[in-house]
């Protein structure tokens, strides 16, 4: 017996509500999960969400790690609009640090101010083509983008590996897997004193400004979305289902090459094997989370910043591994995608005993 | 060369175990019409069930297997409930199980980190390991090898020759005309949904209590992914499945013997073969549409609600 119902218009308050059921739910299912390692619910939600807001250099911590979460994002939900699932922004990422630290590597100790420049944009087109490589077998061959484009995160990956350990290994690095440290002109200047928040921080914002302007001012952006939920019906109004598919992915690629690009010249400073604590994951459930909606995906990331910083401090304050992270993410989008359901279904009421 | 080559021969049908078992699960709830894309987050639940089950019990893989199996069933279980019950889009739910699946087995596994265990002796099938070449390719393999044999045999029987497998492929080809003339559509796919999900978690436990017996992070390293792949790669064909989990068994291990075979390349290209070589084979089968057309199964991943 079916529990549920189609509505006969999906509910938008429950598109709004649903992240915030979902939060709900993991914290309470978090709690439980804390309780059975023996820890206070409370003291851990303090450790996860209060401490690492409680000084200047918490907020700027903050910063630092929803800026790349909310930038990759604002480019993957232009896609999943779209149905089109680049899930292999963390390639696309590496890609873009390793454009972007190339450009470092090749000027280091010229002193100008093209320098920082020119890095985001090699990095803006590192991420860019490898974004374009799975638009290219998808328009061209039929290839679905879900899979290429993870798989091409992992060659990333080892490209990455190949060039730290080889071509790109800092000389005086005692062999260890990692470049030169970039000299001050390929680096972002901290804001303050003594914290890491900079000036990448504004690439993020004005993409979430450019996209917000995007999605709820122009037409293309409405042809984008038609041409990926009805292809046939984009094609006989004379939109073309290819070109969502580039630029979906040309797109969602260039924001993940420029968050690569602002990790290896911001906190990172050099190019070496842990550029992104998966950014390029963890920006898909960012994504969702903010109902792939431009302002919705800014408050997401910081929410979800807030859970790696969170992470931190409970391995220091509470000796729990690191990867309650990763576990908290799964089963936020795992609500998510549940409580989602009730946009487009209710519950179906009970049915009334029949009286003869 | 033949000195060499036995070694990469006999390592290539051990690689292709856990994309065999993996892929064959897939492949099952394919049919129903079910993608879950969660195989790489089932088989690390697997993996860190059986391997726990494995250190915990001291029987190995006789414990880590099942231990596996059940873990990765019960991974399935959310997936199916989600995507099944409640109609969620298969895709997001399944991306979802692989984000859960890495992080779940994380926490578990921080425990175990550096920790190993026996292992499983090769298994000599007597008589037949004694033939030359063949011998020691074929028949010098650990009994898991063999099982993920076999379960290709009964998984190839079972579609191809039995009233079930009919009733498999017709929910996945009409799920309403299969409703209509009664069978419970919803019941089937949760089935086979658990039986991709065991599947995996045999393949993930395969890995951490037999193939490489030792508690490494994030260990299943994308073949889940390429289980998927392998499975669009074979049209839905269980012989092609095995075929195709071959091939990339053979990619998998080149790195591990290019210097035998006096093959000169970076470490990272022969690492990252496996990977670039999914790509090349989805464009292979994917750019003849309708091949793709005819073998796709119509309702594969359609929400349906009775």
């Amino acid at each position: 017996m079916p529990l549920l119902e189609a509505r006969p218009t999906p509910s938008t308050s429950m598109r709004l509500l649903a992240p915030l059921i979902a939060i709900g739910l993991t914290l309470a299912v978090g709690s439980l999960l804390f309780l059975s390692l023996g820890k206070s619910p409370v003291e851990a939600f303090g450790v996860f969400f209060i401490q690492p807001l409680s000084s200047g250099n918490g907020w700027s911590e903050l910063m630092v790690k929803a800026g790349p979460l909310i930038l990759i994002a604002q480019g993957l939900a232009i896609g999943f609009r779209a149905r089109i699932y680049n899930i292999g922004a963390e390639g696309q990422l590496i890609m873009g640090a390793l454009a972007g630290g190339g450009v470092a590597i090749a000027f280091d100790g010229v002193d100008a101010w093209w320098v920082l420049p020119l890095m985001v944009i090699a990095g803006a087109i590192g991420g860019a083509l490898w974004g374009a490589i799975p638009a290219l077998l998808r328009t061209r061959f039929n290839a679905q983008e879900t899979l290429t484009t993870l798989m091409l995160a992992y060659v990333a990956t080892f490209a990455l590996s190949y060039m730290v350990n080889g071509p790109w290994r800092d000389p005086e690095g005692m062999n260890f897997p990692q470049s030169i440290l970039f000299g001050d002109p390929a680096l972002f200047t901290p804001w303050f004193e003594g914290m890491r928040v900079n000036a990448s921080l504004l690439i993020a914002a004005f993409a979430s400004l450019a996209f917000w302007f995007f999605t709820s001012r122009s037409f293309l952006a409405y042809q984008l979305t038609v041409g990926g939920l009805a292809p046939a019906a984009a094609r006989y109004a004379g939109f073309s289902a290819d070109r969502t598919v580039w630029l979906s992915l040309v797109l969602s690629g260039l924001t993940a090459g420029l968050a690569g690009v602002g990790e290896v010249a911001g906190p990172v400073g050099q190019l070496n094997l842990n550029i992104s604590p998966g950014y390029g994951f963890a920006a898909i459930i960012v994504a969702y989370l903010g109902r792939l909606n431009a302002i919705g995906i800014v408050l997401a990331g910081l929410l979800m910043a807030l859970l790696y910083l969170g992470g931190e401090a409970a391995q220091v304050a509470l000796q729990l591994p690191a990867a309650i992270t990763g576990l908290f993410q799964g089963m936020l989008l795992f609500f998510l995608l549940g409580a989602d359901v009730f946009v487009d279904y209710r519950l179906k009421p009970r049915p009334k005993p029949a009286y003869a | 060369m033949l000195e060499h080559l036995i070694p990469v021969l006999a390592g290539t049908l051990a690689a292709a175990t856990p994309l065999i078992f993996a892929g064959l699960g897939e492949l099952v709830a394919e049919r129903t019409g079910v993608i879950n894309l969660g195989v790489e987050g089932m088989m690390l639940i697997g993996a860190v069930a059986g391997f726990a089950a494995a250190a915990h019990s001291g029987s190995g893989a006789l414990a880590g297997l099942p231990a596996g199996a059940i873990g990765g069933a019960m991974a399935a279980l959310i997936f199916a409930v989600l995507s099944l019950s409640m109609a969620a889009n298969q895709a997001a739910c399944g991306l979802a199980l692989t984000i859960f699946g890495i992080g779940l087995s994380a926490f578990i596994g921080q425990h175990y980190v550096s920790y190993s265990l026996p292992g499983l002796p090769p298994l000599d099938i007597p008589g037949l390991s004694e033939i030359p070449v063949l011998g020691p390719v074929l028949f010098h393999q650990d009994a898991v090898t063999y099982l993920g044999l076999l379960s290709f045999a009964g998984v190839w029987w079972v579609l191809k020759r039995t009233r079930l497998g009919l009733i498999l492929k017709a929910v996945g080809e009409a799920p309403d005309a299969a409703h209509a003339i009664g069978y419970p559509v919803i019941a089937i796919r949760y089935a086979a949904t658990l039986f991709g999900g065991a599947m995996a978690g045999i393949g993930g436990a395969y890995l951490s209590t037999v193939y490489t017996p030792l508690w490494v992070q994030n260990m299943v390293a994308g073949r889940g992914w390429i289980a998927v792949a392998l499975v669009v790669f074979a049209a839905w064909n269980p012989t092609r499945l095995l075929l195709g989990a071959w091939l990339f068994g053979g990619v998998t291990i080149l790195q591990f013997h290019a210097q035998g075979l006096g093959i000169a390349l970076p470490v990272q290209l022969l690492a990252a073969l496996p990977y670039l070589a999914t790509v090349v084979v989805l464009v292979l089968i994917s750019r003849d549409k309708r091949l793709l057309q005819l073998n796709l199964p119509a309702s594969l991943g359609k929400p349906w609600m009775p």
